[in-house]
């Protein structure tokens, strides 16, 4: 099963080679990584996708936790949660099928960010799905590269009793 | 601008010391009496500033030694292990050291020197990327580019490196970071927002624990480094003894119960008892107590304790449910949280469970052919202890003598037993007495060892030479590296590929450092020569021609379940 995990790290050298060496020395399978820095310029977040039974994602949140520079870690597995994930692609796209692909990725919410005769650079984002979905529809024209950032996920703030009250 | 500013400068210029000054005043505000440690280009500014330091500095001949004699005054003493090394080769030596200590939870403090700031990342002479390296090996390290950093990263150092489950810490040290200047007190404050340590267990997990042991037929209670670490043994005796439990030790229990107590089972696992063993595969409950179901300790996990709930008290929560899912998780420190259990549980007979454990202990106790008209590895283990009352401070290689030193020697404390449990370091034994006898320099301190452990490290003996260390080194000289060729009997057809090689003398070697040497070829010299070396004021080797294919007996080969054990016909047929 898929888990999100977000950890809160300090925001020191050697920290994401600390976190992606005990993933590789304990064997544990990462699906994606994404970093950044958060409001407080001391500390970044790291949200990372794991595949694994629950003991395995169990153990992936202790030996998280029990590096020193992470200061916490949370599995958004029970809660639900907004992950996206931001994609720029490069299409091939022949003045003829031009068309075409604006319409596609109209349908996509996708943002034309480069434009050339023979190619356009598109920004999608969204669930993992979605930008899946958009690739495969893109194949036909040919895909020249695709660049990821990995998932990047937050728990709703919204709960039904804040409605309510 | 800014007289206020300007003033706090001039105050601050008062006091400024360069970096390797901070590091030394440091080492002795955390009650640094002892290090370990090798010279090297980028670390002579801090060597220049111990000159003058009331520090006892010792001098091993190799870092790596350096490194187990810090592991092995740590283990004996319970203080913090220093020790120091150079850039590149230096702090490479290290490695095998830290990891011996990260795998047994050893409070270490490494000081490394690396290659000048502005040169980092060039390949300079002597580069390595220390922090790079023993990153998988430390409970924490890092690189201090700051001088101001300094004193606040050893202090951290220090703390992380002695609470909770114990570990080594690496802090590397430019060597320009060592010259630069700076007032000492600039940042005395800790900041470690991601270190948290849980001492105290949650009182209804503690309360669920004792409510299963109260109700419990036949408990067995499986205690493992995390006592002795936590200095817990007589919180363990208290509460063993009221709730009335046999007690198995792990390797690196051994001593945190009296082992000449009826209710110990000694060791258990791959080399452990039978009696262990069987209690433990029959037992409807198994407390573990620091301890961590290493596969040693398992055989096959899926068939361990099969009949058992799991009470698992450990402060380290990663280690709980890790192998073996436990039940009632008791995340904190052992002595806390016996010292809470104690108050709760119930006196239980359990008449009909120590019967049982009596039988299989009358059964299978550990045995070897008495009669031999050879020296057996085993006898030589019995007259040591026998000699020294039980009550030395003992060190070992890895492998059979290591093995046969669990089973034959009986401990009666903690912290005298010393080895290399987790990571199995062969030549771990000489530098961790030379330790271990400078942090204990009353006690007497024998390393139990084999040829070819000792082979690794005995360069060492010269350090222990240096200093008069009246350390006893037992070589059970078997001409063999003597697990492996167990196993190559056991599971190889007999065929002994590459596990002997041509050993000096060791006697002559002995003498020639300048520590005294004996060789005992002859059951009958066996008793006499341990005499003499327990009389000799220097460094004594003694050479013991044991029996050359001689086995530990029971084994659980690997992946069986602990029950399935083999030789114990052979135990049997001794009796």
């Amino acid at each position: 099963m898929k888990h999100i995990i977000s950890a809160l790290v300090e925001n020191k050298p050697g920290v994401l080679a600390h976190v992606a060496g005990m993933f590789a020395a304990r064997a544990f399978n990462i699906d994606s990584l994404a970093v950044g820095r958060t409001e407080d310029p001391d500390l970044s977040r790291m949200t990372i996708v794991v595949v694994g039974d629950d003991r395995v994602v169990e153990q992936v949140r202790k030996q998280l936790a029990k590096i020193i520079p992470v200061v916490k870690v949370q599995d958004f597995v029970d809660q639900p949660v907004v992950a996206r994930d931001l994609m720029l692609i490069v299409i091939s796209a022949a003045p003829e099928k031009r068309a075409e692909i604006l319409s596609l990725i109209d349908v996509f919410k996708g943002k034309v960010v480069d434009i050339g005769q023979k190619f356009v650079m598109v920004e999608v984002s969204g669930p993992e799905a979605k930008i899946d979905a958009f690739i495969n529809m893109c194949r036909p024209y040919g895909i020249k590269s695709v660049a990821r950032t990995g998932t990047i996920a937050m728990p709703r703030q919204f709960k039904a009793e804040d409605n309510e009250a | 601008m800014c007289p206020k500013l300007r003033s706090t400068d001039s105050s601050a210029k008062s006091i400024l010391k360069p970096g390797a000054q901070i590091v030394v005043d440091t080492l002795i505000e955390q009650g640094v009496e002892t290090m370990f440690g090798y010279l090297g280009g980028v670390v002579l500014p801090l060597f220049d500033k111990l000159y003058d330091a009331p520090i006892n500095f010792i001098i091993p001949r190799h870092e790596q030694g350096g490194c187990h004699m810090a592991d092995g005054y740590a283990r004996a003493s319970g203080k913090v292990g220093v020790v120091v090394a150079t850039s590149g080769p230096g702090a490479c030596n290290l490695v095998t050291g830290l990891a011996t200590a990260m795998m047994d939870s050893v409070p270490l403090v490494a000081i490394t020197g690396q290659v000048r700031t502005d040169l980092i990342g060039n390949d300079a002479f002597q580069e390595a990327d220390t922090t790079g390296i023993t990153r998988p090996v430390t409970k924490y390290n890092c690189i201090v580019k700051d001088v101001k950093d300094l004193a606040r990263t050893i202090r951290e150092a220090f703390y992380i490196a002695s609470t909770g489950r114990p570990g080594p810490v690496l802090v590397d040290i430019p060597v320009d970071i060592e010259l630069e200047k700076c007032s000492s007190d600039g940042s005395k404050e800790m900041n470690l927002p991601g270190y948290k340590v849980q001492t105290k267990g949650h009182a209804r997990q503690i309360s669920m624990a004792a409510k299963a042991i109260n109700e419990s037929e036949c408990p067995v209670l499986y205690v493992g480094g995390g006592v002795v670490i936590s200095d817990a043994s007589e919180e363990l005796r208290k509460f063993a003894l009221k709730a009335n439990l046999p007690v198995t030790m792990t390797l690196l229990g051994l001593g945190c119960y009296d082992q000449s107590r009826a209710e110990s089972l000694d060791m258990l696992g791959m080399h452990g008892s039978a009696y262990a063993n069987y209690a433990v595969q029959e037992c409807d409950l198994l407390i573990a107590v620091g301890a961590r179901f290493d596969d040693r300790v398992t055989g096959n996990v899926k068939t361990f304790a099969p009949k058992a709930k799991i009470v698992h008290i450990d402060i380290d929560p990663a280690s709980i449910s890790k192998n073996v899912r436990a039940d009632i998780p008791v995340v904190g420190d052992a002595k806390i949280i016996l010292s809470e259990l104690v108050k709760e549980v119930e006196h239980r007979d359990r008449k009909e469970w120590f019967k049982k454990i009596a039988e299989w202990k009358k059964k299978y106790p550990f045995r070897y052919d008495n009669n031999s008209t050879t020296i057996k590895p085993q006898y030589v283990i019995e007259e040591i202890c026998r000699q020294t009352n039980g009550d030395a401070i003992v060190t070992t290689g890895v492998g059979q003598n290591q093995m046969w030193t669990a089973q034959f020697y009986k401990f009666k404390r903690a912290r005298q037993f010393i080895s290399s449990g987790g990571l199995g370091t062969m030549g771990y034994g000489l530098p961790a007495a030379i330790g271990a006898q400078i942090a204990m320099p009353g006690q007497v301190v024998v390393d139990i060892d084999g040829d070819h452990s000792f082979n690794m490290t005995m360069t060492e003996l010269s350090t222990a030479v240096e200093h008069k260390l009246p350390i006893k080194v037992c070589i059970l000289n078997n001409g063999f590296m003597g697990m492996v060729r167990q196993w190559q009997e056991l599971f190889y057809n007999k065929r002994y590929s590459k596990s002997y090689l041509a050993n000096p003398d060791y006697a002559t070697v002995a003498r020639a450092m300048g520590a005294a040497g004996i060789t005992v070829e002859k059951k009958a010299d066996v008793a006499k020569a341990v005499k003499a070396m327990l009389a000799e004021k220097m460094p004594c080797v003694v050479d013991f021609k044991v029996e050359r294919e001689e086995n530990v007996w029971p084994i659980v080969p690997a992946g069986k379940s602990i029950h399935e054990m083999n030789g114990l016909d052979i135990l049997e047929s001794l009796a």
